[in-house]
């Protein structure tokens, strides 16, 4: 019978042998000899389960500002100090500081606040479409938009993000149509991938952004591939990979490092550390072991720690990596440390495996609530314009919607034909495709 | 014209492809310096520098996700797996990304790109050197898979395989690399420079993908192999007397499947060859295609040779190779149908 055994928050599981013959008792262990207790398995908890009061006083925040920046050709031993503290530049009342926080003018901070902005009303929409049966499935990225967004506004076009599906704030930020993104969403007439993909599950070459696969990690490596054959080309076009925290144990991430890593490719490989992997907490990939970003300290790979819900500090760290990659300095590894405020989809319920406190007990905040406390402290932005612009913005979300869902919706409206099922599947339909289509009455 | 083995076929249709486009790369595990393994990448280095023919790490999930945002980039990458027996740790990157990256993108993004791997036992390769994995590669919508016999086929076939807008699973049998290898292990082996089809134009030709060829017209009964079984096909025929019609696929998918349907309703028999495990191997899909297509022309059961349902194994190789005897066996028993 399992017997749990609490040490320090954390459970270990002893299992008492009964059909293993163990090996316990007094043993020469070097040079004395000792009585063996029998070993445990390490199995780590989160700290704080459903029904505990979330207490972060212990998380060891950097104060704003108060990170060094670097060369941008630096080396990575010699920044080795930034994969463990993390980089912030605005402060709780909105006080931008230190070296990383003097890159954005207030009209391009601006920019970044209606991004994400938006981000939050068409998730919010379509979220809420999905509980109303329109389509089957969603993934909103509420408490995170500050990361895609302002990562997406350091880069250049031409340049090719491998996103994961949190990341809908890198193609609302590079100007995708809100339109086309809610009729892929409803799997309707105008859907731009013709119904074969789950909703979120974008793809626009045109906006940098690599279509999204349900799999894990995989799209880490092909950012790599992409780079190095922007290098073998003698372009300067550099790629993007996105991971999450529970996914770096893959091992398509190790692959992604050392890829990157062997041949300098130009791509920079962020890491979203938003604390969970559906109802797993990040200590499972061993998040606590160590941080995510020190991993690349393996390869040699230069990796910078930020504060995820921070966009000038997000926006000043992705221009210091991008412009590495660019110059020909090779793969930075980037950690955004967030908390993913909402469920992992439609189909989580996270009340099930973490107190429904602790989002609001997260220390970093909220990103649009914290770049709209900086744009009023510096006179660019008052509550009365964020109110009215809020509600523009969520005017114009819900006018797209009734105009997507005039192409209707998943169970709606003429959708993609069946016929375009059969299309795509390689560049010439093959005879044995032809028969089936022609089998299947379409 | 000049006589060429597989060997020197494939890495002459490399040398052929990254000659005319210079979007071609070549990497692998040990197939820059060095040339590869099996020297199929010999001298491409030299010929075209560092960046376009270099040593991999030893990852093949690597290897061939890279190939994937390479070509999404618009290269046209053809990479080596050392061995087929080593696909595994690239089989997600090949079979839930390449394979589907043209439909889920509704074709913004494609992955022009070929991955090339000795197939087949024969060489005491022992269970990771010698395994026939095709019919996973065949189960997956999206990928092309091609397994040439020879070194003519082997030069046509590889340059179309790397000037297709899909991806494609390039096999190269390795007991075929140095010689029509008919599966009497214990006789001389014959080399490529005294087969006809060793004789390989040193210019550009490609032979289209998703057609068969016939090795050997005859009118008893339709022999269905690719690979090492098309030759150890010719000697089971020649040593029965019976006159068998021999396909070889050489590209199992897209199948040529009106070849095959053309030549089964015409001798009315059919037997099918492979090295691969039997259960769930590629014979099982091409007995129900021949069922499905050609059953009221049919006067004996359809049959099958393959590998055992064992891991290959090392001292046994001989027992479990499909070789002459064990088709020959099948041949006559057919005809008794």
């Amino acid at each position: 019978m399992p017997e749990n055994i609490k040490d320090k928050g954390v459970s270990c599981v002893h299992l008492t042998a009964a059909r293993f013959k163990v090996y316990t008792g007094r043993r020469v262990v070097g040079e004395e000899e000792i009585d063996l207790k029998p070993l445990a398995l390490f199995v780590p908890e989160p700290e704080f389960r459903p029904g505990d009061m979330p207490d972060f006083s212990g998380l060891e925040l950097p104060k704003a500002g108060e990170t060094r920046r670097p060369p941008t050709d630096a080396k990575a031993e010699d920044i080795r100090d930034l994969a463990y503290t993390i980089i912030r530049v605005m402060r709780r009342d909105g006080e931008a500081l230190g070296p990383w926080g003097d890159l954005l003018d207030h009209d391009e901070a601006l920019r970044g606040l209606k991004n994400m902005m938006t981000v939050r009303a068409y998730d919010a929409r379509m979220q809420m479409a999905q509980r109303q049966g329109k389509t089957s499935f969603y993934i909103q990225c509420l408490g995170e938009e500050a990361i895609a967004c302002a990562f997406q506004h350091a880069l250049e076009k031409g340049d090719m993000n491998f996103p994961t599906y949190r990341q809908q704030g890198l193609l609302i930020s590079a100007g995708y149509p809100i339109l086309d993104m809610m009729n892929q969403v409803y799997s309707n007439a105008k859907d731009p991938l013709r119904g074969r993909q789950l909703p979120i599950m974008y793809s626009s070459k045109e906006h940098g952004f690599f279509s999204i696969s349900g799999n894990l990690a995989t799209q880490f490596v092909q950012a790599v591939g992409w780079a190095m054959a922007s290098a073998i080309k003698g372009d300067t076009r550099i790629a993007a990979g996105w991971i999450g925290d529970g996914s770096t144990a893959e091992s398509d991430f190790h692959s992604a490092l050392v890829f990157a890593s062997t041949y300098r490719a130009p791509v920079v490989l962020n890491i979203v550390n938003n604390q969970w992997a559906i109802s797993t907490f990040q200590g499972i990939a061993r998040g606590g072991a160590a941080t995510f970003a020190a991993r690349g300290h393996g390869f040699g790979i230069p990796a910078l720690r930020v504060d995820g819900n921070d966009y000038l500090a997000v926006y000043a760290v992705s221009k210091w990596a991008i412009e590495r990659a660019r110059k020909g300095l090779g793969p930075t590894l980037i950690e955004h440390v967030t908390y993913r405020a909402g469920a992992h989809s439609t189909s989580d319920d996270p009340s099930a495996y973490r107190p429904k406190s602790e989002s609001e007990e997260w220390p970093l905040g909220d990103p649009i609530e914290r770049l709209k406390t900086y744009l009023i402290k510096v006179g660019a932005w008052s509550e009365e314009r964020h109110v009215q612009t809020k509600a523009e913005i969520e005017a114009e979300i819900m006018a797209l919607q009734k105009q997507a869902e005039k192409s209707g919706t998943l169970h709606t409206g003429d959708g993609p034909s069946p016929k375009e099922m059969f299309e795509d599947v390689f560049k010439d339909t093959p005879l044995h495709l032809r028969r089936q289509r022609q089998a299947s009455g379409v | 014209m000049s006589r060429m083995t597989m060997i020197e076929a494939i890495r002459n249709a490399q040398h052929v492809a990254m000659s005319r486009d210079e979007d071609v790369v070549v990497y692998g595990e040990d197939v820059g310096y060095f040339g590869g393994v099996f020297r199929c990448t010999q001298g491409l280095q030299e010929a075209f520098g560092p960046s376009r023919c270099f040593d991999s790490p030893i990852n093949e999930s690597g290897i061939i996700g890279t190939a994937i945002g390479m070509a999404a980039y618009g290269l046209r990458p053809c990479v080596e797996i050392q061995f087929a027996d080593y696909m595994y740790p690239g089989y997600d990157q090949l079979t839930q990304e390449a394979a589907r990256i043209r439909y889920r993108s509704n074709g913004d993004f494609t992955t022009p790109m070929t991955v090339r791997m000795p197939t087949g036992g024969g060489i005491y390769g022992g269970q990771t050197h010698s395994q026939s994995p095709e019919a996973l590669f065949a189960h997956v919508c999206g990928l092309k898979t091609v397994l040439p016999s020879n070194p003519y086929d082997a030069k046509g076939l590889l340059i179309a395989a790397i000037e297709d807008d899909d991806p494609v699973i390039f096999l190269e049998p390795k007991r075929l690399y140095n010689g029509p290898f008919d599966g009497h292990h214990d006789r001389p082996v014959t080399p490529w420079s005294k087969d006809d089809l060793g004789e390989v134009p040193e210019d550009y030709y490609t032979i289209p993908l998703g057609k068969a060829a016939i090795r050997r017209p005859g009118t008893d009964v339709t022999i269905l192999a690719y690979g090492t079984m098309v030759y150890v096909a010719l000697a089971a025929v020649k040593e029965t007397g019976i006159d068998a019609e021999i396909i070889d696929l050489r590209t199992i998918l897209p199948l040529d499947i009106e070849t095959i349907e053309a030549s089964v309703r015409r001798t009315g028999r059919c037997l099918i060859l492979h090295e691969a495990t039997r259960t769930c191997g590629f014979g099982a899909e091409l007995m129900a295609q021949v069922q499905e297509q050609c059953f009221y022309h049919l006067e004996a059961p359809i049959s099958r040779v393959t590998g055992w349902d064992t891991p290959y194994p090392h001292a046994q190789e001989w027992h479990y190779f499909p070789g002459p005897k064990r088709v020959s066996a099948a041949l006559c028993e057919i005809m008794e149908g």
